[in-house]
């Protein structure tokens, strides 16, 4: 029974007879691809638009109405070399995009005023000290106001709402004193020029707001990058179910598009995408991804299964509930909301260093204009003064100190194989001291794998490979993908429950249940070595032999585990599993931590003890039962291969067999941390600098322009340095 | 100093132009991809396609 794919949820019309839909691509890395992606699909008849986005990893496609199947595109896609999904933007990345578009347009129209203004500026400037007379410079101050005025009325929006938001709630944020800083910078600046004065400060204020700008640019592209990430994840993941249309009748549909009350079939092999009861069927299940559990769980009539079980034997048909009658799926929600409120409570560094930052700042342009005026100064010349010391102070550098080092970093991060969920998880990540491993599927491969394969001849693996193709059963899957068997054999019959069997030259072949192929002994002998595999057996007439799967340690995991002692940091290992298996995985890289058959419940209450007796704890697990203590640590990070609810709940994600990103991240969020820290005392430095000179009263415009680009560069090229870490020790 | 009165107008409107223009740019989508843009400037034969629907 082949299903039909119904991508109709993803096609949008266009109008004017076209149809146009987003697909995810994956392995689009260069413009190689892209020209290839972009010849392929265009040799399509009636398609009027493909195009590639590199930098989203995303192809626009668009063709006559009616024309064309969507699943021709992804065949086509195949053909190419490239794995493809239909894609709809998440709500949340959408308006990150709309931001991220009016924050560009704020910064053009920011950097073109204030390119202007300069131009006006520095005649006076020079004016000022040669022959420029009064009423020139009025004029040119007055056409610095009819530029400077509206700009910055628009292009400060971002800045003058969220100041407004964080004192609505009585709080203090950056932008506070920036606002206030640009406000008067203007309003004296009218003054003075209705005055003839000799200064104003119109190209200050707008220099200010473009620098502050291109830091806000960068921090939000950045969030922008790693959700459209997020979004092509989810929808590589290609999350489809087989819903039973008619009698008989299915078709492969988007979750998305899934009502409570539809009827899905989950066949062997497949992963379950929703929640449901089972109405019709008998199967084993494996819910590893939820519970933790390795051992199958039996599915029959009336049993609630949840999104992320894997189907292991026979075909289920399932009634569709809501997502939250699920009571193991409400009940990590709740968990999971109770530990995201915690999460909030965590000030970031430039929120903290703002609360420091901007009473200081006032309270001295306050004491300035004091102190000016019990010397005798005039009230006119005191409060010019003090404005002056607001404007020089204006946290221009400190604005982008954070921000670019964090779009550094999480460059860097990225080309080592790991994204970012949330902009302020390398500060966290940077204060880790404690990591806490889930077992299966993080520190382990998430497939299982073929152990004894030296023990097996070659020409017996092959065989044995080609002949588990024909079956969707896990274990046959891993036996299939060790022995890199590409070829199926013809007239293999799959008898559910216990193997595959089939005929080559003459001679039955078996592969399965080790009773199916009368090997008992020989697994028995397999399974008193090592308890935690799963035996297979393969029969070749009177031939038997016997292969050991089970789940493999990553690659590198010892490594990475003793890397991370080196630098000082605690490991242990929280898994929902049996205690054996953990056991073993524990002395296998030498982690003296570990419990066994741990609860979502108690795993939380394991990392709160921990932050109770003062660790920054980094939580890395993947399933959905990992959800809630990832949520409840300093910080977490999964990996690719984890649950949706998870993989969205950590914020890192790391890509890739290795676990080595983790290590990466690790050193690549310390050295941002300091570079963070750095460039605020650069930024402060610059200020005890500055401040003398704006009190004293003989600051011009020149110097403010001066002093705040100087200090702005000094902080960019200094986040410049992020890229690298030193290599030493790992 | 009479030239100011040509030469400041054309300064604002050429400033005025180029705010335009990138507004424009902004607009139409050439900022949405700035990785692939960076490519497609040294590709060396495009593949001749329709002009992209409004």
């Amino acid at each position: 029974m082949q299903a039909a794919r119904d991508f109709s949820h993803y096609v949008r019309d266009l109008g004017s007879g076209l149809s146009h839909i987003d697909l995810a691509v994956e392995g689009v890395s260069c413009a190689g691809c892209m020209s290839k992606i972009e010849r392929g699909l265009s040799a399509i008849p009636d398609v009027t638009l493909a195009r590639v986005n590199l930098t989203d990893r995303r192809v626009a496609l668009e063709w006559k109405q009616g024309a064309l199947d969507p699943a021709g595109f992804i065949d086509r896609l195949a053909e190419l070399g490239y794995k493809a999904y239909p894609f709809e933007t998440a709500h949340a990345e959408a308006v990150e995009a709309d931001n991220s578009r009016f924050l560009l347009r704020c910064l053009g129209v920011a950097a073109f005023a204030s390119m202007n203004v300069m131009m006006l500026s520095i005649p006076v400037w020079f004016g000022n000290a040669g022959d420029m007379i009064p009423e020139q410079r009025d004029f040119f101050h007055w056409l610095s106001a009819l530029i400077a005025l509206p700009a910055a009325a628009y292009a400060g929006q971002p800045f003058f709402r969220s100041a407004f938001r964080a004192l609505r709630t009585r709080n203090v944020n950056m932008d506070v004193p920036i606002s206030i800083g640009v406000t008067l910078a203007l309003a004296m600046s009218v003054v003075e020029t209705l005055r003839h004065a000799e200064h104003a400060y119109f190209d200050a204020a707008i220099m200010l707001l473009t620098f502050l700008l291109v830091g806000r640019y960068l921090d939000q592209s950045m969030r922008l990058k790693t959700r459209a990430f997020a979004g092509n994840l989810a929808a590589l993941k290609a999350e489809t179910a087989t819903r039973l249309v008619g009698a008989g009748e299915i078709s492969e549909v988007p979750v998305a598009a899934i009502r409570p009350g539809d009827i899905v079939l989950l066949r062997p092999g497949e992963r379950c995408a929703v929640d449901g009861t089972v109405i019709e069927g008998r199967s084993e299940i494996d819910q590893s991804l939820i519970t933790g559990e390795t051992l199958y769980a039996t599915a029959e009539h009336g049993t609630a299964v949840y999104a992320g079980s894997l189907n292991i034997s026979g075909s289920l048909r399932i009634r569709v509930s809501a997502a939250s009658e699920g009571t193991l799926l409400a009940e990590i929600t709740r968990l999971l909301d109770n530990a995201l409120q915690a999460r909030s409570r965590y000030v970031r560094l430039a929120d903290r260093a703002s609360k420091l930052y901007a009473p200081v700042v006032h309270a001295t342009a306050l004491l300035t204009i004091f102190g000016w005026a019990l010397m005798g100064a005039s009230w006119h010349d005191a409060i010019v003064t003090g404005i002056a010391v607001l404007i020089i102070t204006c946290p221009c550098a400190l604005g982008l100190a954070i921000p670019t080092v964090q779009t550094v970093a999480s460059g860097a991060m990225f080309r080592a194989g790991v994204l970012l969920n949330s902009g302020d998880s390398i500060e966290r990540l940077a204060e880790v001291d404690h990591i806490v491993f889930d077992k299966t599927g993080t520190l382990t491969l998430p497939e299982l794998d073929v152990v004894n394969s030296a023990s097996v001849p070659k020409e017996v693996f092959d065989l044995a490979g080609r002949l588990a193709l024909a079956s969707h059963h896990p274990v046959a899957a891993a036996v299939a993908r060790a022995s890199n068997a590409k070829s199926p054999l013809a007239g293999i019959v799959e008898q559910p429950g216990q193997g595959v069997r089939g005929f080559v030259d003459g001679e039955e072949v078996r592969l399965g249940r080790p009773s199916f192929c009368e090997a008992d002994e020989l697994a028995d002998e397999i399974l008193s070595l090592d308890p935690e595999v799963t035996a297979v057996a393969f029969r070749r007439g009177d031939a038997c032999y016997v292969f050991a799967v089970r789940q493999r340690v990553r690659p590198d995991a010892l490594a990475v585990v003793s890397a991370l002692q080196a630098r000082s940091i605690a490991v242990e290992i929280l898994s929902g599993d049996r205690e054996p298996a953990v056991r073993a995985a524990a002395q296998t890289l030498g982690i003296k931590e570990w419990r066994a058959g741990v609860t979502p419940a108690d795993k939380i209450a394991r990392i709160e003890d921990l932050k109770r007796q003062g660790f920054k704890v980094m939580m890395i697990g993947d399933g959905l039962n990992d959800a809630p203590s990832l949520a409840a640590a300093h910080v977490s990070m999964s990996p690719i291969s984890a649950a949706h609810l998870s993989q969205a709940t950590a914020d890192l994600v790391f890509l890739g067999k290795p676990l080595a990103p983790v290590v990466a991240a690790l050193d690549f969020s310390r050295k941002a941390l300091h570079l963070m820290r750095q460039n605020l005392w650069l930024a402060v430095g610059y200020n005890l600098l500055a401040v003398p000179i704006a009190i004293s009263g003989v600051v011009t415009p020149l110097i403010a322009a001066a002093a705040m680009s100087g200090s702005s560069l000094l902080v960019m090229l200094n986040a410049l340095r992020a890229r690298r870490v030193a290599h030493g020790r790992s | 100093m009479e030239v100011l009165v040509i030469l400041v107008p054309l300064a604002l409107g050429l400033g005025l132009v180029g705010l335009l223009g990138f507004l424009w740019s902004l607009k139409s989508g050439q900022y949405d991809d700035l990785e692939g843009a960076a490519w497609r400037a040294i590709a060396d034969d495009e593949p001749a396609r329709e002009k992209p629907a409004p």
